[in-house]
């Protein structure tokens, strides 16, 4: 693998993640990471999508008239997360049926239509194919570490095993109810981010505004 | 070897009549000539979007088309499974469509008069599809129509658990309006018909976390031992805001609404209601009750 290659997988998993450092995909990193096994799901259905359609939108992107770009890249996302949608119901029935709209809603994911436009449209398919992939590992890197803290704090289990053993079957651990709800996932995502700023002071932003201090007398008009 | 040059020759060949064939031909034309126009011609834009459509249409449906049997297939085993669910029935591991076949006898109710259907395939019968077939179902009067679903089938696929020639479990399937989406689910009751012995929602598609508790197992639990009906005959059961009190007259026929769920447990309320009423299965269970006093 040359070094090219190696750096478009590896830079999205802490450099340039998707979800830490773009802040994009957060809605379904909330929805489905409750639990490991449908994380597992959605992050192989995301890399697969988002792999394909950068590869195929890559492809004939020279001849992609600007006019009709962003609805072409849509059709191209939207097959593609169709025929995933279509795999799923039929050889993961059960993890379907938990994924629920959340498939559907890989079109909307801003990390897809992100690569499309920003990766795919200027650089060749194999390249693009595997900015995909990459992008799609940063984003599952992100939902199985959140997942992970999810389900063992909040039902002691991991991938539906059990790890603590719960007061209500006779264990010693009473699980956190907040971490099987949507918001727990914020907190777990911010708690991310602070760590991967901390281990790489360059992604912290500028601020976008100074905090005046009054205390050398200027900003005291009322 | 010889083998690969064959299959080469043949490739060939093909190919070569492939570009004699004069349709090809005028395609390829066509295509040469749309590729070299500017990206923002009228043309090439029309012909991209047609073109990209039609490939997308086609990989669409080739998936949905090639991989629908098996689709099918889970959807049946997956309303087995529901089925041996609400009946208490289901063991892990074991095989579904063995222990459908030996523990549950499904049959059909003509709504209207409570009386079993013998003249249609049970098999084949969709009660859903039904429901939504103008010369299989009935407009629900708006007035009658607490579960806000519309229309109804005329006929319902009911399931029975039985020991020996005894009733131990009638199965019905039931559903209403909640606040996203109509909830589709079965309510399995003793052979009184008035105890309930346990609820399952199939299909719904509520707020994951709040309404969408109502597939929970520990929620579902709750139903267990509640009573349908008062002593004057209505359907009593429901859902109350906040925790049953256990100790209270009345707790028989009340089950706890859903934390955060309002609009989903008034749903779960009204269609325990209308299905229950004489809309829905009582004339059913009427039908059924002094077959199991008299033994």
């Amino acid at each position: 693998m040359d070094n090219e290659t190696k750096k478009v997988l590896t830079d999205p998993l802490v450099n340039n993640n998707p979800i830490t450092l773009q802040v994009l995909g957060i809605c379904s990193a909330l929805a489905v990471t409750s639990q490991m096994s449908t994380s597992l799901i959605m992050a192989v259905a995301l890399t697969a999508v988002t792999a394909c359609s950068s590869a195929a939108i890559s492809s004939i992107r020279n001849h992609i008239p600007s006019s009709i770009r962003i609805i072409v890249q849509m059709t191209i996302i939207a097959s593609l997360v169709i025929v995933v949608d279509q795999l799923l119901k039929a050889f993961a029935y059960d993890v379907s049926k938990q994924l629920s709209v959340f498939v559907g809603l890989i079109i909307t994911n801003c990390i897809v239509m992100g690569r499309a436009e920003a990766y795919a449209m200027k650089t060749p398919p194999m390249a693009s194919f595997m900015d995909g992939i990459g992008n799609g590992l940063g984003y599952s890197l992100i939902l199985i570490i959140v997942a992970f803290f999810r389900e063992l704090l909040g039902s002691g289990k991991l991938l539906g095993i059990e790890i603590f053993p719960l007061i209500k079957d006779g264990g010693w651990y009473e699980p956190n109810g907040l971490m099987l709800l949507p918001p727990s996932a914020f907190f777990i995502i911010g708690l991310i981010i602070w760590v991967f700023r901390q281990w790489k002071p360059d992604q912290v932003e500028d601020q976008d505004f100074k905090i005046l201090d009054i205390s050398h007398g200027e900003g005291g008009h009322h | 070897m010889s083998n690969e040059k064959k299959q080469c020759k043949t490739t060939a060949s093909l190919c070569v009549k492939l570009d004699k064939c004069e349709h090809y031909q005028k395609f390829a034309q066509y295509r040469d000539k749309i590729l070299a126009l500017s990206n923002e011609s009228l043309e090439k834009t029309i012909a991209i979007a047609l073109s990209l459509c039609f490939v997308c249409a086609i990989l669409v449906s080739i998936s949905a088309v090639a991989l629908k049997p098996l689709q099918v297939e889970n959807k049946a085993m997956d309303m087995k499974k529901n089925i041996l669910d609400v009946a208490g029935l289901l063991t892990e591991g074991s095989n579904i469509h063995q222990d459908f076949a030996e523990k549950i006898e499904a049959k059909l109710v003509n709504m209207e008069t409570g009386e079993y259907v013998e003249d249609l395939d049970v098999i084949t019968y969709d009660q859903r599809k039904a429901a939504k077939n103008p010369a299989q179902n009935t407009l629900i009067p708006k007035d009658k129509d607490l579960a806000s679903i519309k229309v109804k089938a005329k006929i319902a696929k009911v399931y029975l658990v039985k020991e020996g020639e005894a009733i131990k479990s009638i199965i019905l399937p039931v559903h209403g309006y909640g606040l996203w989406s109509t909830m589709y689910g079965f309510l399995a009751l003793d052979a009184d018909g008035q105890t309930v012995q346990s609820i399952n929602f199939y299909d719904q598609a509520e707020t994951p976390g709040l309404g969408g508790e109502v597939v929970n197992p520990n929620w579902r639990a709750l139903w267990s031992g509640k009573q349908v009906y008062s002593e004057s005959g209505e359907v009593a059961l429901k859902l109350i805001k906040g925790v049953v009190d256990n100790t209270k007259d009345g707790s028989e026929f009340q089950v706890d609404g859903l934390a955060g769920a309002t609009l989903t447990s008034t749903g779960v309320s009204n269609l325990i209601k209308y299905w229950m009423s004489n809309e829905g299965f009582a004339p059913y269970l009427d039908k059924i009750r002094p077959e199991c006093e008299g033994e």
